[in-house]
């Protein structure tokens, strides 16, 4: 660590990873729900649960984004944190804030909590991934807020390179687009249509950004290639994520009751958005081919490589899959949708995340580069027990999602959904067993941490002698 | 990638191209704007339906169904609700007669109590949406 308040970052991935821990067991329990119906019913239903489930991970992936930024940007910008106890207060400001409202989630009926936080004043609760109460969202603007001063006042102040000014053009883009969860008319369709410009022109925008800059931070630390190659490469793939992904937002504007053209932009701007993904595959692997040097931390190289094939399977071969419109007008809103939602979220943004965390950790825990080689053994055994079970996740339920589709909406005799749903619970049964698995890879990604912990650093030449 | 491809120019194209694009995103969204009048239904919209609409927020209804394809996917479609169950009447008689405690082993919809009021407010909420032009979707009855 160059840097002392690049110390700051720890407990943001700790709490990233303690929530990661508390989004899955919740997928379980959705998972569980979907074939014995009554489970936990009527005190966790199931979209409790998936509230749960689905705000732990933005929350988490948002804490490891600023845990990555208050690694990252220190390093880059050549000096100290502006401030790291403004860095430090907002940690606790958005653990309890996210504490007291999974907890309002769980304690309290969700009409009961919009009561409590006076949702009548500023409605903004009750939309999908957008549940939590108005006084949550606007808690979240502040440390946001606090968070890109925290970090812009250092960018400025120091050396700026590519990758930290991507870094930051993506987390302004997170915080503006996040204004727009703000609006809720009561017109359905205007409702709609804007809250895509919150969870689209996130995913499909400006976290590409914020993905792209860690990965190339990343990669410029273990390969050592040249910083001005990783850049150039670092532009053309933003550059194209923009170019196809903000048109592309079309892709959800089909049958919501906007103009039909949007079919044709929707559907040939998003048909381009997998090349970004494309390139950061290609990007990663020539970066770690033509390596000037053998990093000891092994495990961060493959977490690195991961994110670049898993993003491009999930986000653009999945995303493909659906999205062109006269396939999308069977398959929306389906298993298939759940099915490219699993894969993409964990292939971009929970790999990206988890490859800053194994780069970085080891420095804040006092290593020189690296963690033992038995620790590293047992993070890569987590890395695939994870991987391949979010692969069979995303198989399941595409197989779900295919049957689904021709017996509800494309066979001659269409079956009503809950009919459906029963025929294909086989599949929903296999998607849990994959999902314990994945729970198996995620303890044992957590355990890593412990095991080995006392045992020297990995070398280059010891890492080297265990790859050949 | 070539040399002669320099980095000034890859900050170009991001720059200029992210720009251009953003604008056109922009132009259609206005354009949008110009053509909602005539597919959004707007018309419908009526005390009772943005009560109706608050109803389905502050009750997470989408936790668990889609809405024109949106949402959960654990229960059924509802945009075109009020054509499958038969009107504004069936989707009330259909909230009011969840059991309180579900369904031994079948997936079950909560019982909100909601009063007659209210359940008329989300009726018309349901009914105003499944008047929005949606290009035909979904493509069956059953959603
Ligand atoms: C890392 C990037 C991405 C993430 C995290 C992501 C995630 C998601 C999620 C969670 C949904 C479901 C939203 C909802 O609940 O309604 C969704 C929908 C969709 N995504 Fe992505 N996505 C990504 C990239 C892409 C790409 C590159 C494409 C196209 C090539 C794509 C195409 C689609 C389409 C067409 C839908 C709508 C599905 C429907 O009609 O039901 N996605 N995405
Ligand atoms: C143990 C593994 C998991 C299980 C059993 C599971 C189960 C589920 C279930 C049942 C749903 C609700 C689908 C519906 O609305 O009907 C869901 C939604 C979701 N889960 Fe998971 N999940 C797991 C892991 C994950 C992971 C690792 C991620 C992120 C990388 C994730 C991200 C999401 C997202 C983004 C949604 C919303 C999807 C959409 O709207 O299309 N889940 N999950
Ligand atoms: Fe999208």
């Amino acid at each position: 660590m160059q840097y002392k308040s690049q110390a700051v970052a720890k407990p943001y991935f700790i709490a990233a990873i303690g929530l990661f821990v508390g989004q899955i067991l919740f997928g379980l329990v959705l998972g569980l729900q979907y074939v014995m119906g009554d489970f936990m019913f009527p005190e966790i239903p199931f979209n409790v649960a998936r509230m749960v489930h689905t705000n732990l991970l933005i929350v988490w992936l948002l804490f490891g984004f600023m845990g990555a930024a208050y690694y990252l940007v220190p390093e880059e910008a050549e000096r100290e944190l502006q401030s790291p106890g403004l860095a430090l207060l907002m940690f606790w400001v958005f653990l309890v804030a996210g504490a007291l409202t999974i907890l309002g989630y769980l304690l309290v009926p969700y009409s009961g909590l919009a009561e409590l936080t006076r949702n009548e004043l500023l409605p903004t609760m009750g939309r999908e991934f957008l549940e939590q109460p108005t006084i949550t969202k606007l808690g979240i603007v502040v440390v946001a807020l606090a968070f890109l001063f925290n970090i812009g006042m250092t960018i400025l102040k120091g050396r700026k390179t590519v990758v930290s000014l991507v870094l930051l053009i993506g987390l302004v883009g997170l915080a503006v687009f996040f204004l727009f969860s703000f609006y809720n008319p009561d017109n359905l369709v205007k409702d709609k249509y804007y809250w895509w410009w919150v969870v689209h022109l996130w995913v499909e925008g400006v976290w590409e950004l914020i993905l792209g800059s860690i990965l190339a931070f990343v990669l410029i630390k273990t390969t050592g290639v040249d910083r001005e190659v990783i850049e150039k490469w670092l532009y053309v793939i933003i550059a194209m994520t923009l170019i196809t992904g903000i048109i592309g937002t079309g892709h959800h504007f089909y049958w919501i009751g906007a103009p039909e053209y949007w079919q044709w932009w929707g559907s040939i701007f998003s048909a381009l958005e997998p090349i970004p993904f494309f390139m950061m595959t290609v990007f990663a692997f020539n970066m770690v081919n033509r390596r000037r040097r053998n990093h000891p931390n092994k495990a961060a190289i493959l977490w690195a490589l991961g994110t670049a094939v898993m993003a491009f399977l999930g986000a653009g071969v999945w995303g493909f899959l659906h999205t062109l419109s006269p396939v999308n007008y069977y398959t929306h809103g389906t298993q298939i949708t759940a099915a490219h939602g699993h894969m993409a979220f964990y292939g971009a943004y929970v790999m990206i995340v988890l490859t800053m965390i194994s780069y970085a950790m080891p420095m804040l825990r006092g290593r020189e580069a690296a963690n033992s080689n038995r620790s590293q053994v047992l993070e890569m055994w987590s890395f695939w027990l994870m991987t391949v079970s979010i692969v069979f996740i995303t198989l399941f339920l595409t197989g779900a999602g295919i049957l689904q589709v021709y017996l509800q909406r494309f066979s001659a005799d269409p079956l009503p959904f809950m009919v459906v749903q029963d025929k294909i619970a086989l599949f929903y049964w296999m998607r849990e067993i994959a999902g314990l698995v994945f729970l198996i890879g995620l303890l044992t990604y957590v355990a890593s941490f412990f095991v080995g912990a006392r045992e020297p650093e990995a070398t280059t030449a010891v890492a080297e002698k265990a790859s050949a | 990638m070539s040399q002669a491809f320099t980095k000034a120019m890859a900050r170009n194209i991001f720059y200029g191209g992210s720009v251009f694009f953003f604008l056109l995103f922009l132009a259609l969204t206005f354009d949008t704007h110009n053509a909602w009048p005539d597919r959004d239904n707007h018309a419908a919209l009526n005390d009772s339906v943005a009560h109706g609409k608050a109803l389905w927020e502050e009750n997470n209804c989408v936790g668990c169904h889609s809405l024109l394809g949106e949402g959960a996917y654990f229960a059924p479609e509802l945009g075109n609700a009020f054509q499958r169950l038969g009107g504004k009447d069936g989707i009330k008689g259909f909230i009011m007669s969840r059991p309180k405690d579900g369904i031994p082993g079948r997936r079950s919809m909560p019982q909100f109590n909601f009063s007659p009021e209210e359940l008329d407010a989300i009726a018309d909420f349901l009914e105003y949406v499944s008047g929005i032009n949606t290009a035909n979707w979904p493509p069956n009855i059953q959603g």
